[in-house]
């Protein structure tokens, strides 16, 4: 080698390269390394807790949850006078090594006690951090460790203290780094970039003289260290620098941001930093921001009192409540990230329109300033920091803005004619199938990958196959994702999946939607098909495995594994289900429910025969509704209302449930929605052991229902819905009811209307809402014929909790659900009611309901009737039923198929 | 053989002028033999308390005239460096045939007949000065990860376990004349880990240098080692000390490495070594690659200027040696910025 490119070479900076699973490299290019530091028992009490009670399960899940909020290290700490720090170092660590999605990272090992620091190293694979020696016992014991921390391969952190001890100004600060830079480069032969410096980050504004200093000095001499002590790094605990303003966030808030800011700038690259009490430099109040710099950089020397002064105004303002607008004096770019992150539409076509005026063509601010907006949205989802509302916002926001540039791009086209359309990632066809009306999961994972810059071909709901077929070949589609609701929907999408195979497609298929899984998926429609086949449920997934699917360096590897992955996931699955045992139809019905049917009330309906009601105010549904739902649809989890005060999706929450109050009593005022309903309450009696049979208007009807076949333990019946109702040779005359509400009508219209302006946030909400409407209103009417239609429960005054609980008697069973999963059922409700012909429901040839807010189902009164889940039946039963049915038993066997039993 | 020794050159110099090329299997050519129980035994151990059959290590010591023939194919075939038979000879690999207490011998013998054979060769090749290599393998145990899937935080060895072990290995190897030491197929880097902690303790104690070759090991498509890491993660995890190469072995055959040997080109300054398997296995657990299949992906290596050492694992012959040393005799290596 020639001796220029060595000595070029030798000039290069260092970075310090730490591992987990995964490299973490600091290189120029990396701002700010944050580490987690809640796995600190000194810093984090329930974390304290956890390990004082050995609940080293949930321990791991605080360990889980930092990487997940971004943590690029671990900082783990056992220092505790009630723990044995040492085996709890050991026994944690070993635990997390086993955990590939925490151990991806990095581990600092932090101690004042070397024996757990060396037993901690002793344990991990990766390059750790060590944290910390320091030159407090002298010299020779920290060459000592020092020596030992280079064998294991680790980094380490220096703390400025020596035998005087801990450095509190800036020479001291210079003095100690340099000595003990010199002593392990030197002496130790250590590297240097695995050396970071804690310069010790002491209180500013406690009131005393001496700390005025206190952060200057550090961020002063952190430009030092870096300056002079090649390659190295430096680091500090952020929090300590506002201790003297505990209990007043905001400010604390600020004075993190503003001593990041000039710290990060003076070389500080890596910390321990709360992120929920970090603001944005940018976002401090001009006022605010001003006072705080004047206490870090120690400005004026009223700067304390100012501050304290100042921050009484600032106590309790909390910061979402004030409407900000400081931030439209910012540049253009940070304008429209803005707007994007904070889905704030209010301002993106003027700020569009100069980005416009500012680039050479139209479509550079799509791909430039749009899309810069929109990596930030994707980073930040991607990460766990933003959640899914927020991201449908910042697509309508997104969404105004390209429809405001789409003239301009048209425009220059015609000019142009050479120019091609812009780059995507990829182009993705979604469908729900035939059959099937049921789209907000669909139009949600449509709306984040959008947002993640897929083309997305939507072709709506009840979508033939061929349809979908040709409409891939059309658009030359990269993926096709198919959704559905309705158990009938699988069938559809074993029936694409062989279709494809057979037209020799090779793109990925996604299937998704309420009644799909993994294990239908693996079992039923990935054998079908040769290429990836992906059950994904949740829009955050959809956006990893749809750009795993479609990353060329990725692909091939991630589509082989996905294959293997449902290949032995189905392996698992059938040989798992072998082991259970069914009955004969014949034994089930010999161990069916029993009502004592001598003892049982029946009480006889106050009106009889079918209603309709049509005048119904939307309002009096509002205290029905089962919130719960509605934020589950939306990935949040949790239980209403205390989803509402959630440490973690609380606040996304409560922001989405304003959206949704406000839209609802738009609903309502505008009447935006017409509810419907129809139900009928007849004479019946269970005739065989599995039919019911009821009278109306002359003429026989007939419920068929199904029976438990699993065998299950002794004493446990095996239940058919016929089991509520009397049978007729008990001479008792029984009672049945069903019905059917909707509050869909005029919903798709309002949707589309939405979605027409661009605006999928509240196209998908007012769904969401009419969906929730609709169960509200099964709800409320069941409760009505409880205790008036029917009046078999007269006295009953429940709160709405307890209807949501099912605490009343009787049950509301409803066709395509666990208790009857057949669809059929509701042929003979409409025939029964004539639901179409009264309120203009209608049926899909899948059986679903038009429109799709809408809910059917019978009503039992017996106050032993309960809900079950009818599980697998065996093909006896289909046979039988089939029987019964008077259809045949190819036909019913495709009804019932996901119910029958492999075995 | 002290002016034999003094006059060779430095392995680093050597590095900077050619790739150097290290042997093919122990494994493959010993199995050629087809040694009984009885062989396996020899004289010394033949009231030995458990059966020793497969315990290839222990061929150093009762068939020494085979090991030091193997060798010898190998530096006819144009290897520079050959690795002592040694991969399972430490006390925790060593207890499956209770021979713990033989790892001294085991180490010492196998190091002592690959020298002699090399300084053989030297002796009649000055230009070409032959090396022997101590191989240090993983042991059977790994420390970072536990055998009992109910069990997660469980392991089936400590760091320091295996550090005493190693270290045990390490002197023997040294003392039996290795010229240099290479810890290998390392699936679990925490293993690696204990072993080069073992050899700095030795190289201390000693006052001495060794130069020290580190190879992993990538199991399958996934890209990462058995213990989960990527290559880069793996390369930077045993970087802590100056090492002579850094490379990869085993598991995968030549084509399948390109990606991950790529990593490490780009991503180190160390000398990058490659001795990939014949192949991937075939349906009876063979490797099937042929010396000039094998040559030819090796060639796509030098091409990308991605390696400074080559050679074969499992199922790699004297001829596939033959095959690579002439693929890369007058290859300039890859540049290395020390």
């Amino acid at each position: 080698m020639n001796n220029e490119q060595q000595t070029t070479k030798s000039k290069e900076r260092k970075f310090l390269k730490l591992s987990g699973l995964e490299p973490l490299v600091l290189s120029e290019n990396t701002n700010f390394i944050n580490v987690g530091e809640r796995t600190n028992v000194a810093g984090s009490k329930k974390f304290l807790r956890l390990i004082k009670e050995e609940n080293f399960e949930e321990a791991l899940s605080v360990a889980r949850e930092q990487v997940d909020g971004g943590a690029q290290i671990i900082d783990i700490n056992m220092d505790d006078g009630l723990i044995d720090g040492k085996e709890a170092m050991v026994k944690f660590l070993n635990l997390v090594i086993a955990e590939p999605d925490i151990a991806r990272v990095p581990i600092m090992i932090d101690s004042s006690k070397w024996d757990i620091i060396e037993a901690g190293l002793q344990v991990v694979q990766g390059k750790c951090v060590v944290n910390s020696i320091s030159l407090k016992e002298g010299k020779e014991q920290f060459i000592n460790q020092a020596k030992l921390i280079k064998r294991y391969g680790a980094a380490v952190i220096v703390m400025a203290f020596d035998e005087v001890g801990q450095a509190d100004n800036y020479e001291r600060r210079l003095e100690i780094a340099k000595r003990s830079y010199d002593v392990l480069v030197n002496e130790v032969n250590f590297a240097p970039e695995d050396i970071i410096f804690d310069l010790n980050i002491f209180p500013v504004a406690t009131g005393m003289d001496e700390h005025k200093l206190n952060a200057i000095d550090f961020i002063e001499a952190t430009r030092w260290v870096r300056n002079n002590l090649p390659h190295c790094s430096v680091s500090g605990g952020v929090s300590n620098v506002s201790f003297s303003f505990r209990g007043n966030n905001p400010v604390r808030e600020a004075m993190h941001s503003v001593f990041l800011y000039h710290a990060i700038q003076a070389g500080m690259n890596m910390g321990i930093v709360n992120p929920s009490l970090l603001g944005v430099y940018d976002d401090i109040p001009k006022d605010l921001l001003e006072r705080v710099e004047d206490v870090v950089l120690n400005r004026r020397d009223d700067a304390t009192e100012r501050l304290l002064d100042f921050a009484e105004t600032v106590v309790g303002t909390a910061k979402e409540s004030k409407v900000d607008l400081s931030w439209r004096e910012e540049p253009l770019q940070n304008r429209i990230t803005r707007a994007l992150v904070k889905g704030i539409d209010k301002y993106i076509v003027e700020d569009v329109e100069e980005a416009r005026k500012n680039a050479e063509k139209p479509i550079e601010v799509i791909e430039g300033n749009l899309m810069t907006g929109m990596n930030v949205v994707g980073d930040l989802f991607g990460s766990g920091k933003m959640f899914l509302p927020q991201v449908v916002k910042s697509a309508r926001v997104m969404k105004k803005a390209v429809a405001y540039l789409l003239p301009y791009i048209e425009e220059e086209k015609l000019k142009n004619p050479q120019v091609g359309d812009s780059d995507n990632n990829g182009k993705i066809l979604m469908a729900t199938v035939k059959g099937d009306v049921h789209d907000i999961g669909k139009n949600i994972v449509s709306v984040v990958l959008a947002c993640n810059n897929y083309e997305i071909v939507d072709l709506g709901v009840m979508v033939p196959p061929e349809k979908i077929i040709n409409a891939a070949i059309e658009h030359n589609v990269d993926i096709i994702g198919l959704s559905g609701l309705i158990t009938p929907s699988l069938d559809e999408m074993v029936f694409l999946a062989k279709e494809m195979e057979r037209q020799n497609f090779n793109v990925p298929l996604l299937i998704g939607g309420a009644t799909t899984s993994k294990a239908h998926t693996a079992v039923k429609i990935d054998t079908q098909y040769s290429n990836a086949v992906v059950h994904v449920n949740d829009a955050s997934r959809a956006v990893t495995v749809v750009g795993d699917l479609l990353q060329k360096e990725t692909s091939l590897d991630y589509k082989k594994n996905i294959k293997l992955d449902y290949e032995s996931f189905r392996d698992k699955f059938l040989s798992r289900t072998k082991k259970k045992e069914y009955k004969t139809i014949e034994e089930a019905r010999k161990n069916k429910f029993q009502i004592n049917w001598e003892a049982s009330k029946i009480v006889k309906p106050n009106k009889m025969g079918v209603q309709v009601i049509e005048d119904v105010s939307l309002k009096k549904l509002e205290p029905y509704i089962d919130w719960s739902p509605f934020f589950r649809g939306w990935e949040l989890h949790g239980k209403f209302p205390d989803i509402l005060t959630d440490e973690v999706v609380g606040k996304q929450a409560k922001e989405l449930f304003d959206d949704a109050q406000q839209m609802l009593q738009k609903i309502f005022k505008e009447k935006l929605f017409t509810a419907k309903a129809i139900f009928g309450l007849f004479p019946a009696n269970a005739v065989t052991d599995d039919d019911i049979a009821l009278h109306h208007n002359g003429k026989e009807y007939f419920f068929r229902t199904l029976r438990q076949q699993l065998r299950r333990r002794e004493g446990v019946a095996d239940y058919a819905l016929a089991d509520f109702i009397a049978p007729k040779d008990t001479g008792k005359q029984d009672y049945i009811g069903c019905f059917c509400v909707s509050t869909g009508f005029g919903v798709d219209e309002i949707a589309d209307a939405y979605k027409a302006d661009l605006d999928d946030y509240n196209s998908i909400l007012i769904k969401a809402l009419a969906d929730r409407l609709a169960e509200a209103y099964a709800e409320y009417l069941h409760k009505e014929v409880r205790i008036n239609h029917w009046g078999y429960a007269a006295n009953e005054s429940l709160e709405n909790e307890d209807l949501i609980n099912e605490t009343y008697k009787g049950i509301r069973p409803a066709p395509g659900y666990p208790a009857c999963p057949d669809h059929l059922e509701k042929l003979t409700i409409w025939e029964l009611l004539q639901v179409e012909e009264k309120i203009g429901v209608k049926l899909t040839e899948s059986l679903a309901m038009w429109p799709a807010s809408s809910v059917s189902g019978y009503y039992f009164a017996n106050e032993e009737a309960r809900y079950f889940g009818l599980g697998k039946i065996k093909e006896d039963q289909v046979a039988d039923f089939a029987n019964r049915k008077g259809m045949p038993l190819e036909e019913a066997t495709k009804w019932l198929a996901t119910n029958i039993s492999d075995e | 053989m002290g002016d034999l020794f003094a006059m060779k050159k430095n392995i680093q110099d050597l590095l900077q002028e050619r790739i150097l090329v290290l042997d093919g299997a122990m494994g493959t050519m010993l199995q050629r033999y087809k040694f009984t129980e009885e062989d396996f035994r020899g004289e010394r151990f033949k009231d030995w308390k458990s059966p020793v059959q497969g315990n290839n290590d222990l061929l150093s010591l009762t068939q020494p005239e085979a090991i030091a023939e193997v060798h010898r194919k190998y530096f006819a075939a144009g290897a520079d460096i050959v690795e002592t038979n040694t991969f399972s000879s430490t006390t925790i690999a060593m207890s499956d045939y209770d021979m713990e207490e033989l790892v001294y011998d085991l180490n010492y013998e196998s190091a002592r007949i690959a020298k002699m054979v090399a300084d053989e060769f030297t002796e009649k090749e000055p230009h070409k000065p032959r090396y022997v290599v101590g191989s240090i393998g993983p042991t059977n145990k790994t420390a970072s990860m536990s055998p009992d899937v109910n069990d997660p935080g469980y392991r089936a060895v400590s760091f320091d376990e295996l550090r005493i072990a190693y270290k045990q290995q390490v002197e023997a190897l040294l003392d039996g004349g290795s010229d240099m030491l290479m810890v290998e197929t390392i699936f679990d880097t925490l293993n690696a880990k204990a072993a080069l902690f073992a050899i700095e303790e030795v190289k201390e104690e000693r006052n001495i240098e060794v130069p020290i070759m580190v190879s992993g090991t990538i199991t399958d498509a996934s890209g990462r080692t058995l213990s989960g890491q990527t290559a880069e993660a793996f390369l930077i995890s045993v970087s802590h000390i100056p090492i002579l190469s850094v490379g990869f072995n085993c598991a995968l055959g030549a084509n399948q490495l390109v990606p991950h040997l790529e990593v490490l080109s780009a991503k180190t300054n160390f000398a990058v070594s490659a001795h990939p398997n014949a192949g991937l296995p075939n349906a009876f657990g063979e490797y099937d690659e042929t010396p000039e299949q094998m040559a030819a992906q090796i060639k796509e290596y030098v091409e990308k200027s991605l390696v400074n050492i080559v050679g074969g694992c499992c199922g790699t012959t004297p001829e596939h040696i033959t095959a690579i040393a002439d693929v890369v005799k007058d290859i300039k290596p890859r540049s290395l910025n020390v």
